[in-house]
This record gives C-alpha cells, sequence and structure tokens, in this order.
C-alpha cells in the first residue's frame, strides 16, 4: 500500500472538491463537503481496498490521510 | 455455541403492512440539500413510510397477519402460538402478543409471548418458534414481526430520523413432515456494544420519575435528542457489521456443509446500502442476488427482511421453490443468519393503511 494511492482513493470520494486540493496532510474535517457521511464511505472504502476494518473511535481521531495510512498500517502488522 | 438446525417445520406464508404516509429524505430540510443528496446515495434510503400519531407495530401487524390468514384459509382456532417480535410493543407491560391474541380472535389455548429483539428480531423469532414446532404437537405459529422506529427518532437528530421507517409482518409457520423442512441458524450475541444502539430513558434503569427531565441536548453537529429518542452510533454499528456478518454466514454454511452459490437470494436486514453492500462484495455474492426494499421504505427494523421479501421477492415465493439465507444484524448488539427453503408460499401483496 502507498500513501499516494490511499490520498487519491480519499479524494475520489469528494465530488465537489478538485483533487489536487486533498493531499495526505489536509484535514479532511475541515473540507468545505466534509460530512459525517464520508467518514462512513472512508471507513467502507478502506475495508473493500484493504481489508482493514476501523473503528469509530479511529475514525474520530484520524484528522489527516495520513493519520489514516498509519493506522492502516499499524493494524495490518497487528493481523 | 449457537448453531443449531431444527426440523419439520415450514413458512406457509409472509405478509407485510406499511403505513401510507409517504416522506421523502430529499425534503428532510433539518440538512442541507447537499447532504441530503448525499445522504440518499450513501444510504440507499429515499423514501421512507411513517405512522400517524396513534399508530402502533401491533396494528401493522394486525392488519398483515389478517391479510395472510384469509390467503392462506387458516382459522383463528388452528393457531397454536403467537410470538410478537418488536422494540415498539404497546405498552411496557402486557406483552403485545397476548393483546394480538385476543384481537386476532385466536383461542386461550394458544401460547403467546413477545421478544425484544430489532434488527435481529426476525431471525430470532423463526428460531424460536420452529423450536417449539418441531416436536409436532402445536402445528401452526404465526410469527408477528415489526416496528415503528419513528416514532422514538428525533426529529433533530440526522443520525436517526432520515433512516428508519415503519412496517409490521406476519409468517405463518407450520410443523411439516416432509424433505427440505430442515432450517439451520447460527445466532450471536455481544453486549458490549449496549450502547452502539439505545434509548437510554424510559425503563427501569433510567425511569421516568418526578425527577426527570425532558431536555434536548446536542450531542454533535445536527444531532439533538433526549433520553428518550433513539440514540446510534453510525460508524460503530458500521464497524460491527463489516466486522461480524460475512463470518457468521460463513460459519452457518461451513458447520452444515453448505455452499454459497446454491442459495438463490440472500435477504440481508435493511441497514444501509454502503453497509450492506459492503458486506455483499465481501462474500462475493452477485448482485441479482441480493434485493433491497431499503429505497422506498428505509430501515424498518425487525420488520426489513419480511418486508424485502413482500416487496421485491413476491412472485419467485409464491411461484417457486427458493432457498434462501436471511441475515439480521444490529441493536443489542445481536445478529444471525438461517438458511431455509421455501416452496410456493403465500405473499399477498403489501397492506397499505
Amino acid at each position: 500500500m502507498q500513501l499516494t494511492e490511499l490520498v487519491q482513493k480519499i479524494a475520489e470520494e469528494f465530488e465537489d472538491t478538485p483533487k489536487e486540493q486533498i493531499t495526505a496532510i489536509t484535514k479532511l474535517k475541515d473540507l468545505e463537503e466534509w460530512s459525517s457521511m464520508h467518514a462512513l464511505i472512508i471507513i467502507a472504502l478502506i475495508d473493500n481496498h484493504y481489508d482493514i476494518i476501523l473503528t469509530g473511535e479511529e475514525m474520530i481521531d484520524a484528522q489527516t490521510p495520513t493519520d489514516i495510512y498509519n493506522i492502516i498500517l499499524q493494524k495490518q502488522a497487528n493481523k | 455455541m449457537a448453531i443449531f438446525s431444527v426440523r419439520n417445520v415450514q413458512i406457509a406464508g409472509v405478509s407485510a403492512c406499511v403505513p401510507k404516509n409517504k416522506v421523502s429524505n430529499l425534503d428532510y430540510d433539518w440538512i442541507t440539500l447537499k447532504e441530503r443528496k448525499l445522504l440518499i446515495k450513501t444510504t440507499g434510503i429515499a423514501h421512507r413510510r411513517i405512522v400517524p400519531k396513534g399508530v402502533c407495530t401491533s396494528d401493522l401487524c394486525l392488519l398483515a397477519a389478517g391479510k395472510l390468514l384469509q390467503e392462506l384459509h387458516w382459522q383463528p382456532q388452528d393457531i397454536d402460538l403467537i410470538i410478537f417480535v418488536s422494540q415498539t410493543p404497546d405498552y411496557i407491560l402486557p406483552a403485545t402478543a397476548i393483546i394480538l391474541q385476543n384481537r386476532l380472535g385466536l383461542s386461550k389455548n394458544t401460547l403467546a409471548f413477545d421478544i425484544n429483539l430489532g434488527c435481529s428480531g426476525y431471525v430470532y423469532g423463526l428460531s424460536v418458534v420452529a423450536n417449539l414446532l418441531q416436536g409436532g404437537q402445536m402445528k401452526k405459529a404465526l410469527l408477528l414481526v415489526g416496528d415503528t422506529s419513528s416514532v422514538g427518532t428525533s426529529p433533530r437528530d440526522k443520525s436517526t430520523t432520515p433512516l428508519f421507517g415503519d412496517a409490521g409482518s406476519c409468517t405463518a409457520l407450520e410443523y411439516c413432515d416432509l424433505p427440505n423442512t430442515t432450517t439451520f441458524y447460527n445466532l450471536q450475541s455481544d453486549g458490549t456494544g449496549q450502547n452502539a444502539i439505545i434509548i437510554e430513558d424510559g425503563a427501569y434503569r433510567n425511569p421516568i420519575d418526578e425527577h426527570y427531565t425532558f431536555a434536548y441536548q446536542e450531542h454533535q453537529p445536527g444531532i439533538i435528542r433526549n433520553g428518550q429518542n433513539l440514540a446510534l452510533e453510525g460508524m460503530d454499528i458500521f464497524n460491527f457489521t463489516l466486522r461480524e456478518v460475512a463470518p457468521n454466514i460463513r460459519q452457518l454454511l461451513a458447520h452444515f456443509q453448505k455452499n454459497l452459490s446454491t442459495i438463490d437470494y440472500f435477504l440481508f436486514h435493511q441497514a444501509n446500502l454502503l453497509m450492506n453492500e459492503s458486506v455483499r462484495k465481501k462474500l462475493k455474492i452477485p448482485k441479482e442476488k441480493v434485493p433491497y426494499s431499503l429505497k422506498d421504505f428505509g430501515n424498518t427494523s425487525s420488520a426489513s427482511i419480511p418486508l424485502t421479501m413482500v416487496t421485491q421477492l413476491q412472485t419467485q415465493l409464491t411461484q417457486q421453490k427458493l432457498s434462501l439465507l436471511l441475515t439480521g444484524f444490529g441493536v443489542g448488539l445481536s445478529w444471525g443468519s438461517c438458511l431455509l427453503q421455501t416452496d410456493q408460499i403465500a405473499c399477498p401483496d403489501l397492506v397499505e393503511v
């Protein structure tokens, strides 16, 4: 798994935000388009592509795609 | 471990009833139009049926039962047991099943009780009824299952109100000494998730006494509710569903050496589209084998599986022999699957009231 790939996949889930506006350090919840629905969409995306299931708590704590990336790496290591 | 099979019981018919009153999530103006559109796309819920004030789950179930009994030509005195599965009963006590025994004109020799379960309730209800019938001494049963969850949701809670619709159902089951009448179950529970979906106040842990306040609180932006409203932790439920549902189904099939590919339809509790589709993809089930009633009726809690049968599979159920896998999951946390066969059962048109 590459961080750039994850960033790209997350960016695709935001219809109205220009792709280049979402980087590895973008605070997703600060995006104008962000809604609580996106948290669910991202949990489904991570499960589908990386077979890792994020908890509600992890999703609340994670601010940026890098944070999510690190959680995935850690959970993959513990599997 | 609650993995078991029950012999000699079959479904004779299934019916469902919803309120005529239809609401559109596009009109849910507590959130912006853009949020509404994303919500509809993600959850798959466009419309919901909502009971008018004063109408209870039992009223919907009663109408569904009346229609089914008529179609089956079953007489009230033929019924040996009636079970009501719901989390929206008429009263804290007595049990609604007993009230329904009277309202349906069933005899005093009828066994009647309630089961307090939601999303998993249909599967659990089937397992209880099947076990009671399998000895062959009681022959005919009615399983009334439904919820009017809309009554307990706060209109100013975007995490609950746009999800839930109301519905009642009736399933007729009978003892039957023929082949292909074995049903298979895998039932599970996890009380560590008790707060994931909860109405905290109004029963006995937090009773409504003279000190009780009905004050509304803002829990998160867009989530204002009081202690008597339904509270739902969406992400926790999502995590639970992704984690537990597919393994439950795989375990059931493996235990009884059944093959997923021989199943005609998979009837999932209608929670939300994103979640259900994630489960479907995990199990690599073809799209056409997983019917949805979500779009028009929303999450109807315990009624969602029978409602999906009636609205999406009526022709197949009445004309064909089917192998079905039913899976309910949610509040409790409680979840379970049931594998069964149906053979041209009664399935009258949806009742709208």
